[in-house]
């Protein structure tokens, strides 16, 4: 993996995207990707989300965890933190900025089990990235989750006037357009020298 | 009378299990825990050894959490199926760490991110939380046919066209193997390939259409 933060960025960005090249965090893209406002909000709070949880993590699991030896209850330990920070961070909206909480606000309980939250804090370990590349990291997995997942919402508002086959319609026709646009995406590998 | 309705239980209970395999599958008609899926299902083996451990998982914590029920205050009842879930994820994840290191290389990530697999969390709150331990059991060793059933035939298809291989074994005639459709075992090949697989389905489950 690139040590360069740039590289980190372009990486998760577009060449790993975290959706259509790792197949991570599917179930809200097409869950939510059904129209353009939803898909905003949708990827607003998980950027938000992603680089909180990619902090917390980092230092939960290298300050605490590691010393103790206690790497064996990472996977406990995070989805845990995850939780209680979504919690937090939809308290502290509701309170203190009300238009931002209206605009994400019910997309934040969906994201506790969103797998490409949990995913990025993992990764972050196993690449071993030290603050700064995980920030990056985090940083471009959600843009490209982001990305993605407003394009496609884009297709797929035009697929509901399209004339299908009824036994394609809705999860079907959603799929392969997915495919087509992963495949667009697999035009990345080789930027810079990244591969997959 | 008594038999009958003993007659009764008995084939409510065999739904529990057959179920899961098409009428209620989670891949397929209900789309959830579709990460896994897509990812894992290049090869038969790989395929086949993801279903292994989310299986565990969900039959798993499926008994757990229904011996359990009535302890667990219906307040704080997700934090405690996570804890429950997450003590079954670490386990399968040292237990494949340690036996099948060459498939915890292969399936990397998604070990761990059994955790947030929707179909585990979904079956503990949905049926195990409100019935007896045998009843979950079954309905956990149903969802996870269900689960494997997908996973085997993505995993077959993907492998036959992609690498022309069954199981590792070649299977297709040596030009085939020299050209498979690669497409197949890239990710844009797993998405149409479950985009066909569903509508397949749904022309199967509503013959009109």
């Amino acid at each position: 993996m690139p040590k360069n933060p740039a590289l980190i960025f372009l990486a998760a960005f577009l060449v790993n995207n975290i959706l259509l090249i790792r197949y991570i965090g599917l179930c809200p893209f097409f869950g939510v990707s059904t129209s353009l406002n939803t898909a905003f909000g949708m990827s607003a709070a998980v950027m938000f989300v992603m680089i909180l949880a990619a902090w917390v993590t980092w230092f939960i699991f290298h300050i605490v965890l590691v010393p103790l030896n206690l790497i064996f209850l990472r996977t406990a330990t995070f989805i845990l933190v995850i939780a209680a920070l979504v919690q937090f961070v939809e308290m502290f909206l509701k309170k203190s900025y009300r238009a931002l909480y209206s605009a994400m606000g019910i997309y934040l309980p969906l994201i506790t089990t969103n797998c490409a939250i949990l995913a990025v804090t993992f990764l972050n370990i196993d690449y071993r990235h030290n603050l700064l590349q995980a920030t990056i990291f985090a940083l471009g997995t959600g843009l490209g989750f982001a990305l993605v997942i407003i394009l496609f919402s884009a297709i797929r508002e035009r697929l509901d006037y399209a004339p299908i086959t009824r036994s394609f319609r809705g999860y079907p026709i959603a799929f392969i357009a997915a495919s087509l646009v992963s495949l667009a995406f697999l035009g990345f590998i080789g930027l810079f020298g990244l591969s997959l | 009378m008594i038999q009958l309705r003993q007659m009764n239980k008995k084939s409510s209970r065999l739904k529990y299990l057959t179920n899961g395999i098409i009428l209620e599958n989670p891949t397929l008609i209900l789309m959830i825990g579709l990460c896994p899926t897509l990812a894992t299902s290049i090869t038969v083996r790989d395929g086949l050894g993801m279903a292994a451990a989310a299986s565990f998982v969900i039959i798993g914590s499926n008994v757990v959490a229904s011996l359990l029920r009535r302890l667990i205050p219906a307040t704080v009842r997700i934090p405690i199926f996570i804890i429950i879930i997450s003590t079954f994820v670490t386990l399968v994840d040292y237990i494949l760490q340690a036996y099948e290191p060459g498939l915890y290389q292969v399936l990397g990530v998604f070990v761990p991110l059994i955790v947030v697999n929707c179909i585990v969390l979904g079956r503990v709150e949905a049926f195990a939380y409100k019935h007896n331990v045998l009843d979950s059991m079954l309905d956990g060793m149903g969802k996870s046919l269900g689960f494997t059933l997908v996973l085997f035939v993505m995993g077959t298809i993907r492998e036959v066209l992609g690498s022309g291989t069954f199981w590792g074994r070649p299977v297709t005639p040596a030009w085939f193997r020299q050209y498979p459709i690669l497409l197949m075992i890239l990710p844009p090949g797993a998405f149409i390939l479950i985009g066909i697989l569903k509508a397949l389905l749904n022309k199967l489950m509503k013959p009109g259409s």
